[in-house]
């Protein structure tokens, strides 16, 4: 039954009746509405049998996720950008300990410039962690996404985080369907741990390990994640049957098919492009777009199956990796290898910059005209940045970029230009 | 401590266990106890934190029959006691990171009070870099929120495990090897200190103890005493590491035990945040005899030695002695020349 709700609410009763017996979670925005709606329902007595831990810190969260989830408990925790960042320790030692922890990121840029909005530079961070990483493209989708987490996560004993777009997503109210304790009792059977710690049969873990072992170790974990590209599908098969609407997968490709161009992006931004090339199909204009499902592992076959055949493929990427450009878009360029395929990478829509119908259409515009280059930023203000050049190219103390910057835009009420 | 002993057996470590009532005797000295550590781990001879950790956890297991999980930090208890496939702990262990012993001792609590398992007790522990300096947040954070967790740091004031640096917990003047005493400083600088015993009792917990491995039956009786309690507890014991303090591998008990009977190391039990016992002086000696024996004071004795470095030191012992009534006691066993027991006996019981 659809209800209109807040995504994040929404996210929260979906955790609430994967039946999590630890929550533990450290505020940060735009994460809080997840983990504040959580301890409501644990302390009124609706989330039965779980222990909500509020702990003094991310790094503290995850490690305690991860005594709970060694010791048979179904673990669960939330953050976003530096919360993540503070916890990255920790996220490598939870996925090399093999532990099935579900954790939302709300994403949100990472500082400095210290700023709350979304983009996906946190989880992009954290791309190598050793963590199932999927993206949702709506709030249906989150959902969906946290119960099939906790089945995915559990089947191949390794941690899974589910990316959704801070506020664009975790703030949005819409008519959500959250399914019954039924439903999802159907779906997600009870947790049995590979590894626990239990007195009546005594076992170490997460001992050292030399050069004996240590690489045949992570080749499993590579190989796990493999494993989850055959699973992450059917999950979300079994999920379609059940639930009666289509979540989650590796990827979903929009009127791709004879696409002669084609975006591939992650998250909320969907909704935006499919419009968009709603507008130019009924233009004639043979452009689509691939909804990257799974970053991690990367569907390295499957998108080379929907984007083998076009022309051009513009990675729409909201996170930069400084000094190279982009992030998704180099594996993408791995699954494109050997093919006359164009691939452009597009920053688009960092720190919260809306990235709107208008702006994608004159960058589909400036690729249709082939005069996209293959790196570009989307919106970039690029008399700001000469100005901002000039003014430091003498040396002295020209102060913080940011803050010469608003001065330029005359966004700061005082002070010189 | 329970009876108070008449007198020492001299050129014996028993202790007077043999005096006592079987209750009170120590468990260490009994064929038949348990031992949660097989043969065969790698600490180095004489190690103190091995010694102590093997006591912990015994008693720790005795008092939890048995049904007892450790979450343990890295360091060199980590590293010697429990590398694949040769772990020596017969007890369910996790090693997660350095700096998070506390907080996975938490999750294990957690998990246990959601699943209803009361039978189940939990044991953190780390060095005293994992404790005081990396992992003191999450140690904070558990005393806070009153987590059904005992923590024991042992403390061999220094990062021994990456070989011999300075800590929060390593003592003014001691030389590491990031405070070696060159260009005219004499080893580590005089600070105002860290004492995380006392930082635990702020917290006002239910327990709060320290102990040395020279009184191992001391320690056992705080760690039953511990796990009488329920909620965040903490013991802190001090374990002379002869690797980085350059003292002998037998000396490991006599300097233990000098560090308390100098008055620099104060042992001390503590309940919601009150001390309740203090360990007295037995013998007191300048802080120079306990000094003297580890190589990394040695430059205060060099050439003209530093008295003055010396003085100061002496003071801090005596700010101790004062401070917790160390040598305040009305019931003071007649002194029949321990020290020389000690340190003449050829064999220690390490
Ligand atoms: C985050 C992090 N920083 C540094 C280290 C390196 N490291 C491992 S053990 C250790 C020292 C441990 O010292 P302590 O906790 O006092 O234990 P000890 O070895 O002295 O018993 C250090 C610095 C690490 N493993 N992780
Ligand atoms: S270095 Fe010190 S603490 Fe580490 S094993 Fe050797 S004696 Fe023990
Ligand atoms: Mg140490």
């Amino acid at each position: 039954m659809r209800k209109q709700l807040e995504g994040s609410q929404a996210v929260a009763q979906a955790v609430a009746r994967c039946r999590p017996e630890v929550v533990c979670a450290y505020p940060i925005t735009p994460q809080t509405h997840i983990v504040e709606a959580l301890s409501r329902l644990a302390l009124s007595g609706e989330l039965e049998r779980c222990e909500v831990v509020n702990v003094e810190s991310e790094f503290a969260a995850m490690s305690v996720a991860i005594g709970a989830s060694a010791t048979g408990a179904r673990a669960y925790t939330a953050t976003a950008s530096q919360g993540l960042l503070f916890m990255a320790e920790v996220l490598f030692n939870a996925s090399g300990l093999g532990l099935p922890i579900v954790m939302t990121c709300a994403n949100r840029a990472v500082g400095s410039p210290i700023n709350i909005w979304n983009d996906h530079s946190d989880s992009m961070a954290m791309r190598d962690c050793g963590w199932i990483q999927l993206y949702a493209s709506d709030n249906q989708e989150a959902v969906d996404l946290h119960i099939q987490a906790f089945r995915i996560a559990e089947a191949l004993s390794t941690p899974v985080m589910v990316c959704m777009d801070g506020f664009v997503l975790t703030h949005a109210f819409e008519p959500l369907d959250v399914p019954s304790q039924e439903q999802v009792d159907g779906f997600l059977p009870g947790y049995e741990p590979r590894q626990v710690l239990d007195p009546d049969d005594p076992m170490t873990i997460g001992a050292m390990v030399g050069p004996e072992a240590f690489t045949e170790v992570r080749y499993l974990a590579h190989a796990k994640q493999i494993e989850a590209l055959d699973f992450i599908p059917q999950v979300a098969e079994e999920f379609r049957e059940r639930f009666g609407r289509a979540s989650g997968g590796l990827l979903d490709s929009y009127r791709s098919e004879g696409a002669e161009t084609v975006v591939v992006a992650l998250g909320s931004v969907l909704g935006t492009l499919a419009e968009v090339v709603d507008e130019l199909r009924d233009q004639g204009v043979a452009v689509g777009a691939v909804a990257l499902k799974a970053f991690r592992p990367f569907p390295l076959e499957e998108l080379r199956g929907v984007l083998g055949g076009a022309q051009r493929v513009i990675v729409l990427e909201r996170a930069l990796a400084v000094g190279i450009g982009g992030i998704v878009s180099s594996d993408v360029r791995t699954a494109l290898a050997g093919l006359s395929v164009e691939a452009h990478t597009v920053i688009a829509g960092l720190g919260g910059r809306a990235i709107t119908r208008r702006s994608l259409h004159a960058l589909l515009a400036q690729a249709l005209a082939g005069q996209l280059p293959e790196l570009h930023f989307l919106d970039l203000r690029t008399d700001v940045i000469e100005r901002e050049l000039e003014r430091t190219r003498d040396g002295g103390r020209p102060g913080p970029h940011a803050e010469s910057i608003l001065r330029d835009l005359r966004i700061v009420a005082s002070g010189p230009v | 401590m329970s009876t108070p002993l008449p007198f020492y057996q001299t050129g014996t470590f028993a202790v007077g266990g043999r005096l006592l009532d079987e209750d009170d005797r120590a468990v260490q000295s009994d064929p038949e106890r348990s031992n949660a550590i097989t043969k065969g781990h790698r600490a180095c001879q004489g190690c103190g934190e091995a010694l102590g950790a093997r006591v912990v956890l015994d008693a720790a297991l005795r008092a939890a029959d048995g049904r007892l999980v450790a979450a343990n930090a890295t360091g060199c208890l980590e590293v010697f006691s429990t590398p694949y496939p040769e772990s020596s702990w017969r007890l369910p262990w996790i090693h997660s990171l350095f700096a998070n012993a506390p907080a996975v001792a938490t999750g294990v609590a957690a998990a246990l009070r959601a699943k209803g398992r009361t039978d189940i007790r939990v044991v953190g522990q780390g060095g005293d870099g994992g404790t005081v300096d990396i992992g003191f947040a999450c140690l904070s954070g558990m005393f806070e929120r009153g987590d059904d967790v005992l923590y024991v740091c042992y403390d061999n004031q220094g990062y021994m495990n990456t070989g011999v640096q300075r800590s929060g917990a390593t003592p003014p003047a001691a030389r590491t090897a990031t405070t070696e005493p060159l260009g005219g400083h004499s080893g580590n600088s005089f600070g105002q200190g860290k004492s995380a015993p006392l930082i635990a009792m702020a917290h006002e917990i239910p327990y709060v103890a320290t102990a040395t491995v020279a009184d191992l039956r001391d320690l056992e009786q705080k760690v039953t005493r511990a796990m009488s309690f329920h909620g965040p507890r903490y013991i802190h014991v001090l374990v002379p590491c002869p690797l980085g303090w350059g003292s002998a591998t037998g000396e490991t008990i006599l300097i233990a035990r000098l560090a308390k009977e100098s008055g620099l190391f104060p042992v001390f039990e503590a309940v919601e945040g009150r001390i309740t016992s203090v360990a007295r002086i037995r013998h007191k000696v300048a802080v120079e005899e306990y000094l003297r024996r580890q190589k990394r004071f040695a430059h205060l004795f060099a050439g003209d030695g530093r008295p003055d470095v010396l003085a100061r030191l002496q003071t801090l012992a005596n700010r101790n002695i004062e401070r917790y009534g160390l040598l305040d006691d009305a019931d003071e066993p007649t002194d029949i020349g321990l020290l020389d027991a000690l340190a003449t006996s050829e064999r220690g019981p390490v």
